[in-house]
């Protein structure tokens, strides 16, 4: 074990080199970097905002369970099928039917399906049914296709997310899907996110609609930005997908706070259309069921261009055109986790571990030394390499560290002189036996090899699970741990060999003691 | 180093120990319970830091208008450093952590700087409870798996039962010293695992070697042996790893306090497992070199 051929030693400290060279890239000046790789530092140790949002389908399965009522119905009467009792429920509709067999031969099939649609990918069908007693049905979303519905939900929702937070102008944002129901979003350096959490509470459903006593259509009454009670009509004259641009501006003459807003085509043409017909009447705009406000239709609007005014400071105002460019989310998101550290606590985190790390470091280097004297000095010299090449390898991979990060480098110091201990150890006891010094050690490597394996395996299986298992700062600790672990066995079974070699093999024979 | 020490005779003793401790572990996790924090219980935690003059009951008093239900302020590390914590309710308030911190401001009248503001859901929570109990009971199985691989189940068997022994210890302290359960001490547990499991693979690898090399002594004999055989590095590798942790323990920051606490009893019960809970099992389980034989070829390499 103590024999190494050139060509082993030559890779040996070429690895150790290249990896550990990668430590240095940490120390990069901003504006001169060689090569852009860094640790990145977690959200607990650089402040910033981490929060969980989960889609709220609820209102979105309903809308979608509605709009089936009227093709089902006219599907029954197009066949001759008679129905009664139907009710529109939250999540499902029920009735009574006279041909069973007869509806599920066209609830299922795979033609031209347009109410129940076959969904290719998951090879089922959009709705499923239950068959409640006499001839009672419950038709609802099946499994997959509430999932179509909340995956095409939250992809639109990370694309609206990620525009209202890119117009905010956070730096380095993460927006990221987490499941089949969540986005996850890290915001570097943020030290309040309230105001991140508001436009992102809102759909921003924006609609034109008019105020009427009587519409076709039906009213809804809803009370006004002073307060009146109107009736608006529930026919939408044009919604927010027909804005392309809007913006924050001042109305000259009482310095009010605005928002400008800018149509498509589309849009101008059905807006002017409806300003035309309607001089005279009032036009209500609302946002999420509320109304912003109704003005007086003084003239008719064909530019395409138009200004909402409700009485907005310049921040509501500045934030509704943000809100109203971005369009609206699908669904409500909720904030279901959230974790703001301050820049400050981050900086003394920093400072507390790096403090602990040192002192640290330096107990076990001087506890090494006073236990093995010359070993000892190999042991340290194999932990520092063990840092670098620890510090190397988290560079590389760009990794994060965090504050459980830097107690997993701390522990992987206390830890990594295991290795050598068995070693050593190992030696000793074979020193009491053979009378050569060189076979002691080189059989104290081999026999300790399995024993040193064998130990730091279960340790590898413990950091694997949590990084598997765990979820931000303490995947940080995983990963510290893991790789130091590695690099442990690097630098005791090469590195550390090699040098105990050269001692050994220089001394040869006389009093040396372990 | 002091060698041959007669650990069998103190095999007994330390059993009847080691199962009182674990039997009142059990009793107080179950009866006084665990003290969750907010990961794993809901709720809100806000880190703050005011003027030193401000007490933790005059924090408690400016936040009582506000009706939160059951409020937990504590000192936190620092003169003037604060944690409260305040219980998960019902209403789904999106309002509240602005609600807090302009009550606190206008109450206090000194300058409050949030250091650190945490809000778990509900349903967070109770799925981070629920994968972190997966991840620890998987991480026992992955070492069961491993050690019956490497060694046999006998070994399999002693090893996992001081496991189970070192993570219910520990758990037992939290709840007797009513130490909050976090994301991070469950990272301390599965790292006890680890480090508890290294030790008693160690001890464990002497004792198969001896058992072939010495077939004529008992099981007892070469368990003694074999302790006796590993116990300066065992008590060196405790040394190293705990002058690191209690490195983090006082320097570390109040963050990282009950993670290295968690760790430190970890390693001293970890320790102590391996030389007095796993191997008397092999005794009883009467090991012995035969039980070996079979699979000589695979150990051997």
């Amino acid at each position: 074990m103590l024999n190494f051929s050139k060509i082993n030693i030559i890779l040996i400290y070429l690895i150790f080199f290249l990896i550990s060279i990668f430590s240095v890239l940490n120390f990069q000046h901003k504006d001169n970097l060689i090569l852009d790789k860094k640790v990145n530092l977690g959200l607990d140790l650089q402040g910033g905002s981490y929060l969980l949002l989960e889609i709220n389908s609820d209102s979105l399965v309903e809308e979608k369970i509605q709009s089936k009522v009227i093709p089902i119905k006219k599907l029954f009467r197009e066949n001759n099928l008679i129905y009664s009792d139907f009710k529109i429920n939250k999540k499902d509709l029920t009735f009574k039917i006279n041909d069973f067999e007869k509806f599920e031969l066209f609830f299922f099939s795979r033609k031209e399906n347009l109410i129940n649609p076959y969904i290719d990918n998951y090879r089922a069908f959009e709705l499923d049914y239950k068959k409640l007693n006499d001839n009672y049905v419950q038709v609802s979303f099946s499994k997959f296709g509430l999932l179509t519905i909340n995956n095409s939900a939250l992809k639109q929702s990370i694309e609206i997310v990620r525009r209202r937070i890119d117009d905010v102008g956070t730096k380095e944002p993460t927006i990221l899907q987490r499941g089949e129901k969540r986005i996850l979003v890290e915001l570097p350096g943020l030290k309040d996110p309230e105001r991140i959490k508001k436009l992102l509470g809102k759909t921003a459903k924006l609609n034109f609609r008019m105020v009427s006593e009587n519409s076709e259509f039906g009213v809804d009454e809803l009370i006004s930005e002073i307060g009146e009670s109107l009736k608006i009509s529930k026919r939408i004259v044009m919604s927010g997908e027909n804005l392309i641009d809007a913006q924050p501006s001042i109305q000259n003459q009482q310095n009010e706070p605005t928002v400008s807003f800018t149509l498509d085509r589309i849009g101008s043409q059905k807006f002017g259309r409806t300003t035309t017909d309607n001089v005279g009447k009032r036009l209500a705009i609302v946002l999420d069921g509320k109304i912003i406000s109704a003005p007086n239709i003084n003239e008719p609007i064909t530019s395409g261009k138009g200004v909402i005014s409700g009485n907005f400071s310049f921040q509501e105002a500045t934030d509704l055109a943000l809100l109203l460019r971005s369009g609206a989310l699908p669904t409500p998101l909720d904030v279901v986790e959230e974790r703001t550290v301050g820049p400050d606590l981050g900086e003394d985190s920093i400072k507390s571990g790096i403090t602990s790390l040192i002192v640290g470091f330096i107990l076990v280097i001087f506890f090494m030394l006073y236990k093995y004297r010359l070993f000892g000095l190999v042991a340290n010299i194999a932990l520092i390499a063990n840092l670098l090449m620890l510090v190397g390898v988290l560079t590389i991979l760009e990794a994060t560290l965090t504050l459980p990060g830097i107690a997993g480098i701390i522990l992987t110091v206390g830890m990594a002189v295991d290795a050598n201990v068995l070693i050593f150890e190992r030696i000793k006891e074979e020193l009491k036996t053979e009378k050569s010094i060189i076979h002691a050690f080189d059989s104290g490597y081999s026999k300790a090899k399995i024993t040193v394996l064998d130990a730091n395996i279960t340790t590898l299986i413990a950091a694997v699970i949590l990084f598997a298992f765990g979820s931000g700062p303490v995947k940080g600790f995983a990963i510290t741990l893991g790789i130091g672990i590695l690099t442990t066995l690097f630098t005791a079974y090469f590195l550390a060999r090699h040098l105990t070699s050269i001692i050994v093999l220089r001394k040869n024979n006389t009093t040396l003691k372990i | 180093m002091i060698k041959n020490i007669n650990f069998v005779s103190k095999f007994k003793k330390a059993n009847i120990f080691s199962l009182i401790i674990f039997i009142l572990s059990l009793i107080f996790i179950s009866f006084k319970g665990l003290n969750y924090g907010i990961d794993f219980k809901g709720g809100t935690l806000i880190e703050l830091r005011t003027d030193t003059s401000i007490n933790a009951s005059a924090i408690r008093d400016s936040l009582k208008s506000m009706n939160l239900g059951d409020i937990n302020v504590k000192k936190f590390g620092k003169e003037g450093d604060y944690l409260i914590k305040v219980e998960q309710k019902n209403t789904n308030n999106s309002n509240l952590i602005p609600e807090i911190k302009k009550t606190l401001a206008d109450n206090l009248n000194a300058d409050v700087d949030f250091r650190r503001v945490e809000n778990v859901g509900p349903k967070v929570s109770s799925e981070l409870l629920e994968s972190s109990i997966i991840a620890i009971s998987l991480a026992l199985a992955a070492m069961l798996f491993y050690i019956w691989i490497r060694f046999e189940w006998q070994f399999s068997i002693g090893s996992i039962i001081a496991l189970f022994h070192d993570v219910i210890i520990t758990l037992g302290i939290f709840s007797v010293l009513s130490l909050e359960i976090n994301l991070s001490i469950i990272a301390a547990v599965l790292t006890i695992v680890g480090y508890s499991m290294n030790d008693t693979v160690v001890i464990y690898d002497r004792i198969r070697e001896n058992l072939l090399k010495y077939t004529k002594i008992s099981i007892s004999d070469v368990s003694n042996l074999s302790i006796n055989e590993t116990l300066s590095r065992t008590i060196i590798t405790s040394i190293t790893t705990l002058l690191a942790l209690v490195s983090i323990y006082i320097l570390g920051g109040e963050i990282l306090r009950g993670f290295s606490f968690a760790m430190i009893l970890g390693v001293i019960i970890g320790t102590y497992s391996s030389m007095f809970v796993a191997s008397p099992i092999l005794k009883f389980f009467k090991v012995s070199y035969k039980t070996l034989e079979k699979e000589e070829e695979k150990i051997l390499p």
